[in-house]
């Protein structure tokens, strides 16, 4: 009797396989159906938390009648795994460029359509070039949002107290177990970022940032363990915040993560002094890029909100609020001059040249890379 | 002769709709459990003797043409399962995962017993009063009632805050981000859990058998372990099971209360995920999670049996 629910479940299971199947094909026609239809107003955009200026969205909206839903990660990673796995319902994301790079690699953006980008002349060809001989050639599928650096992100007056002649402009903050070791009770943090924290040792240790010699790794991995007792965690988007209110003293940050959170402790008036440095040793530099997913259902609108974003008022905007640099050159001259005077924010050319791009890795190092790291956070 | 045949017809088709009808009730719980449980098992178990391809998604199909394009060849990679013997890591976690769900599942019961049994014991009406109550907490996020406990237990947290002013300490416990902190997580958001099968059965128990045990003379303590205990085993299993086998795979109490330097497996789970985007060995790690919680169910699903023949008899 168990025989015909059975049966009719097998049909089932039979029907579903072959629909889950066929399912890849048929989404492929209907966004071919749809790419020549007139668009709804509307814009999925991904962005990095607390990476726009607030008002810029709704001006956008005002101006072209399409609304925008705006949702926001803090970690490539997570990006990267929803694009894989397809259908997020993104219009709009912004990949960092080793991970681009990867994306276009897996085939998940599709080559922008610079006709209907008419700003695309105010682009930083430096930064530009950049981009097109690291990550993505020609600049054929993403124009580059904010680009930026990690680094020393420090409360000036609780460094002061522990250590007067701190090193604050020097990798050995963190990774020198003697100083790091001071500033532990009142917090260090670094970034949940594997293959950008290890480009800083290696730039620490005087390595190349981007090798990937096992022995490489192992002694990073080494340095790390060693001073992995005095941090107290690792994450990419809550240290704005502790640094603001005076939870962490010592941050591994991103340069304009850090200046916000600068801003914000200002502003609360909370006597909290915070600081950033570009250390002297150099540092690990990346590209933040606007880019359109191939299943983006409203590609048009998408090129409609990068246009706008490459306005030079609009950047400037952008940059004035999250103190990024942009490679937007038109718009340099628009940014107020504590931005562009800081040159941590925007280094001289000499620090220019010791800036180095994170490179893509290989997926073989991404596992002997994401294991040490593994091991790092626990302590093992 | 046709009156007969018309009469058996007519048996016949009763009997036809009946064994229909009996299909469709039976068919729908095996349809729910093809759609939402085998069928995804299956597609993990592919999955997880894949390897990693830069592509959406990012593994190799079952099936793909070979290198000179002439056939086609099935992709079937055992290395998966044997790069988690390889690291320890993974065994480390799975075995901290069972002490965490087992020491869980044995708090839960030892808080719990008592509860269910003094509401099966309480009077009807306060009964639904006390059921209420255990249920209420389930109105709220489960999210937001783990975040809760972080602002329970920081160092600058209320019971520190708490302790520090009643001068039972002078220095600020560390409670968040240990184990300790967990297992509060866990046996806070898993213990409605236990008391309610629990209830289920110890409210169904015959009071009549307890003054019988009286009557010859055994003390309550006797009474309890001989005769209620016994006759509540059934409930005890599954409301164990239904603490053990979710709070294994735990993913969301041990990231917000747990330490960092000890992962929980539900968390390794995700890194492979999201952090190294290796599907293959993230399915393999669910599908040994699955072979292990499936050991308890199916000793549970004996047990059953056996109670039930027992019944019959």
């Amino acid at each position: 009797m168990i025989n015909v629910p059975v049966r009719a479940a097998a049909a089932v299971l039979i029907a579903f396989t072959l629909a889950a199947c066929s399912g890849k094909p048929a989404a492929d026609k209907s966004a071919e159906a749809t790419a020549n239809a007139p668009e709804e107003k509307v814009l999925n955009v991904y962005n990095w938390s607390d990476y726009i200026e607030p008002g810029v969205i709704a001006a956008f909206t005002k101006e072209t009648g399409i609304k925008v839903n705006y949702d926001v990660f803090d970690s490539n990673e997570m990006l990267e795994t929803k694009l894989l796995a397809g259908n997020t319902g993104y219009d709009l994301v912004v990949p960092s460029g080793s991970f681009l790079y990867r994306q276009i690699k897996a085939g998940v953006h599709s080559t922008l359509d610079k006709s209907q980008l008419s700003n695309l002349g105010n682009a930083d060809p430096a930064i530009a070039g950049r981009v097109a001989k690291a990550f993505d050639t020609d600049n054929a599928h993403s124009v580059n949002y904010m680009w930026g650096t990690s680094g020393v992100g420090y409360n000036v007056k609780k460094i002061k107290e522990r250590m007067p002649n701190a090193p604050v402009d020097s990798f050995a903050m963190f990774y020198d177990p003697k100083i790091v070791s001071k500033f532990a009770d009142c917090g260090v943090m670094l970034l949940d970022a594997p293959s950008e924290v290890l480009g800083t040792v290696l730039i620490y240790l005087g390595k190349d940032a981007n090798s990937e010699k096992p022995e490489d790794l192992a002694a990073a991995e080494k340095v790390l363990l060693s001073v992995r007792k005095y941090i107290r965690n690792f994450n990419s988007s809550a240290y704005i915040e502790a640094l603001a209110n005076g939870e962490a003293c010592l941050a591994l940050g991103w340069s304009g993560d850090v200046l916000q959170a600068k801003s914000r402790a200002e502003s609360a008036k909370n006597g909290v002094e915070i600081s950033y440095n570009v250390p002297k040793e150099g540092a690990v530099m990346f590209f933040d890029q606007l880019a359109i997913p191939k299943d983006a259902k409203h590609p048009k609108n998408a090129h409609l909100f990068i246009n706008y974003l490459l306005r030079a008022d609009v950047a400037a905007k952008n940059s004035n609020f999250i103190q990024y640099a942009n490679g937007n050159a038109a718009s340099k001259s628009m940014i107020d001059a504590s931005v562009t005077g800081n040159p941590n924010v925007y280094p001289s050319e000499a620090m220019m040249q010791k800036l180095v791009p994170d490179l893509p890795e290989s997926p073989e190092f991404n596992r002997l890379l994401t294991r040490s790291w593994t091991r790092v956070k626990t302590g093992q | 002769m046709s009156d007969a045949f018309a009469r058996l017809d007519r048996r016949a088709r009763g009997l036809l709709a009946r064994v229909r009808g009996r299909n469709l009730v039976i068919g729908i719980p095996y349809l729910w459990l093809l759609l939402f449980f085998v069928v995804p098992f299956l597609i993990v178990f592919k999955i997880s003797f894949s390897e990693v391809r830069l592509a959406m998604p990012p593994y190799a199909p079952l099936f793909e043409q070979a290198a000179d394009g002439s056939r086609m060849v099935a992709i079937f990679n055992l290395g998966n399962y044997g790069y988690l013997l390889t690291d320890s890591l993974y065994f480390s976690t799975f075995l901290y995962s069972l002490k965490v769900a087992a020491v869980s599942t044995l708090l839960c019961l030892l808080i719990g017993y008592p509860m269910a049994y003094a509401i099966a014991r309480a009077r009807e009406s306060t009964r639904n009063l006390l059921l209420m109550l255990i249920m209420l907490p389930f109105w709220t996020s489960f999210l937001l009632r783990v975040y809760a406990w972080v602002g329970l237990l920081k160092t600058d947290g209320v019971i520190n805050n708490a302790l520090l002013a009643a001068g039972l300490i002078d220095q600020p416990l560390s409670l968040l981000y240990t184990d300790f902190a967990v297992y509060v997580g866990i046996v806070y958001s898993y213990l409605p859990f236990m008391i309610l099968p629990l209830y289920s059965n110890l409210e169904k128990h015959d009071l009549t058998l307890l003054e019988a045990a009286a009557d010859l003379g055994a003390r309550p303590v006797t009474t309890f372990l001989r005769v209620t205990l016994p006759l509540s085993l059934p409930g005890v299993v599954a409301g164990c099971l239904l603490v053990f086998i979710p709070a294994v795979g735990e993913y969301v109490i041990p990231s917000l209360l747990g330490r960092s330097d000890q992962l929980m497996i539900g968390r390794v789970l995700s890194d492979e995920f999201f952090a190294n985007r290796d599907w293959p060995v993230a399915s393999a790690v669910a599908i040994v999670l699955l072979v292990v919680l499936l050991a308890p169910i199916m000793l549970f699903q004996r047990y059953q049996n056996r109670e039930l023949e027992a019944a019959r008899r």
